[in-house]
């Protein structure tokens, strides 16, 4: 990880502020992104009330009536922005923190892979090939969103980089494992939704009886392997 | 010590400030979506400002009082009666065990806020109440209210609620709002993606008439008005969103991102309702239309700051008269 980080801040509405780092979709600024969100999380900065990861951004979401007491002369954003700067200038010499590594197990079965074929087609390659391809690698979590416990995993092979379904699906079942472009994701909940549908895993992700009710984190690294549908059936009843 | 659903709702649900501190897993905030509403009924009845309340939309449940209880109606104006007779928003108001409280029309507001003194017995989910209806978690079993559904309330430490043969009875003072509440039009900050929009567009956001279109809800109002675009559309990489942003879509309309918004986003980012509007915001119904006025961040925060004043002026009133009236009676 390099010395210093060249970053921009900027406000995300009265209540929050955003640091960017580069401007694209990046394992090594992901993984500062996350390391940055790791930290600024530890600094326990009071009035923040929530502290964001994405793809190449933290926002700090923050209570601007609590910490007007302490801003006199200055906006409570110039404030927090202060308290940014300084964070980033100690956490600059932080060792990088090391990902865990999750293996999900996905059924590829076409009973619940109903977009595998016409991906396959498209992209003329064999479904075999798209199961090869989609285990083959593993995928970073860049962020979570769109649904709680919903990441987003990236990046797949070009061979099977497919655009999202023109109409979104009004219903997906839960445990779908989709591709939208470049990005491999799960949903956790039965939702609508346009991913390209190719797989089920049986694991759940998300337990809201659970202290820590995301199966996933963001800055993860996950590897997927294929399990045929009996064992899909058999891992779901557990 | 509880509420009887005596008729079913469209959407009743329990909710409190929110559930912040797991955005980051994807988990939005909710809560009360007109926090103001939230902050005057607690104070009306001598809750503490973040006690669970009902936020109700029209048409509303019947609920029947299975226990005398003091509470206040705040926010929305529904029209609601007790056993059939008026009853205002913004008054204390003793019921009576076994009465009614229905509601007639939709007369101003969005949403209406049941607050009963002492609380209701909720279920917390990651410390807050509020209902998060995708997970099915927090405040009633995580879902809206049903038809026969029981409310408990939480016990009352001293006697607030005193005998009275009457089916209720409407404290003489209230809570006065009109300077916590802002008409048209509502202020925002330029978003990151503002500068890219081009010059009309600017113009449009500024002076432009907004709808409310029928698909909007807790998670968003979809606005209808003169189309809006970008100089460049470059494809942005999602990134957090907030309460109050406003996204452009693709088929260049907005959306205002609500209580219960995704935590991240992809869309151009033109702009963001500042926190001290949002909750006048939040009364607006489908097909209200309103404009925007863009103002900055200073601005933004001395308004906020000033509305939290004249807001803690209410509260402390509303105790000091409830601690009259406990008097009265002793």
């Amino acid at each position: 990880m390099p010395v210093t980080l060249a970053y921009h801040i900027y406000p995300c509405g009265d209540h929050a502020v955003t640091i960017e780092l580069g401007d694209k979709v990046d394992a090594v600024i992901n993984q500062k992104i996350i390391a940055l969100f790791a930290y600024l999380k530890k600094q326990q900065i009071k009035g923040v009330k929530d502290i964001i990861p994405a793809y190449h951004t933290v926002t700090i979401v923050y209570d601007v009536v609590l910490l007007k007491k302490q801003a006199a002369d200055i906006t409570v954003y110039e404030m927090i922005c202060e308290h940014i700067e300084k964070a980033i200038d100690s956490f600059a010499t932080e060792p990088p923190t090391t990902a865990r590594l999750m293996r999900i197990p996905v059924c590829y079965d076409l009973l619940l892979a109903p977009d595998i074929k016409s991906l396959a087609a498209l992209h003329e390659i064999s479904i075999d090939d798209v199961i090869r391809l989609h285990t083959g690698k593993t995928y970073r979590v860049y962020m979570i969103g769109f649904l709680p416990g919903f990441a987003y995993m990236g990046t797949v092979d070009d061979k099977i980089n497919t655009p999202r379904k023109p109409q979104p699906r009004t219903s997906v079942p839960a445990g779908s494992v989709g591709i939208a472009g470049a990005q491999t994701g799960i949903y956790p909940f039965d939702s609508p939704g346009g991913w390209q549908l190719i797989g089920q895993t049986p694991v759940q992700l998300f337990s809201v009886t659970k202290e820590e009710p995301c199966y996933l984190q963001p800055g993860d690294d996950i590897a997927f392997y294929s399990i045929p549908i009996t064992e899909f059936e058999k891992l779901k009843q557990l | 010590m509880s509420l009887r659903i005596r008729k079913s709702g469209i959407l009743d649900t329990v909710q409190d400030g929110g559930r912040y501190g797991y955005q980051h897993l994807g988990i939005n905030p909710g809560g009360a979506m007109d926090l103001l509403a939230m902050k005057i009924g607690n104070a009306l009845v001598g809750n503490d400002a973040g006690e669970p309340v009902l936020e109700m939309h029209f048409p509303v449940a019947e609920i029947v009082f299975e226990t005398r209880v003091l509470i206040a109606l705040s926010g929305a104006d529904f029209s609601a009666t007790v056993n059939g007779d008026p009853v205002p928003i913004l008054h204390p108001i003793i019921i009576q065990q076994g009465s009614v409280l229905q509601f007639g029309k939709n007369t101003t507001g969005a949403r209406i806020y049941l607050a009963v003194a002492g609380g209701y017995t909720t279920s917390e989910w990651l410390s807050s109440s509020s209902t998060h209806k995708q997970v099915k978690a927090g405040g009633f079993e995580g879902r809206a209210l049903q038809k026969n559904d029981i409310l408990f309330l939480k016990k009352i430490k001293t006697n607030q609620v005193l005998s009275m043969d009457k089916p209720f009875v409407v404290f003489p003072w209230g809570a006065k709002v009109s300077d916590l509440y802002v008409d048209n039009p509502f202020r925002f900050i330029p978003g990151a993606e503002y500068f890219c929009l081009t010059e009309t567009s600017k113009q449009q956001l500024k002076s432009g008439v907004f709808t409310i279109d029928q698909q909007s809800d807790r998670m968003g109002y979809r606005l209808r008005g003169e189309g809006i675009a970008l100089e460049s559309c470059q494809e942005l990489i999602s990134s957090a969103v907030t309460k109050g942003t406003i996204q452009l879509l693709p088929d260049g309309q907005l959306i205002i991102l609500m209580a219960d918004h995704q935590t991240t986003g992809g869309y151009p980012r033109v702009g963001h309702v500042i926190s001290a509007d949002f909750a006048s915001l939040a009364q607006l119904r489908a097909g209200e239309t309103f404009s925007l006025q863009k103002t900055d961040i200073p601005t933004a925060e001395n308004l906020l700051i000033e509305q939290q004043r004249n807001l803690q002026q209410l509260q402390n009133a509303c105790n000091f008269r409830l601690e009259e009236y406990l008097k009265s009676y002793q």
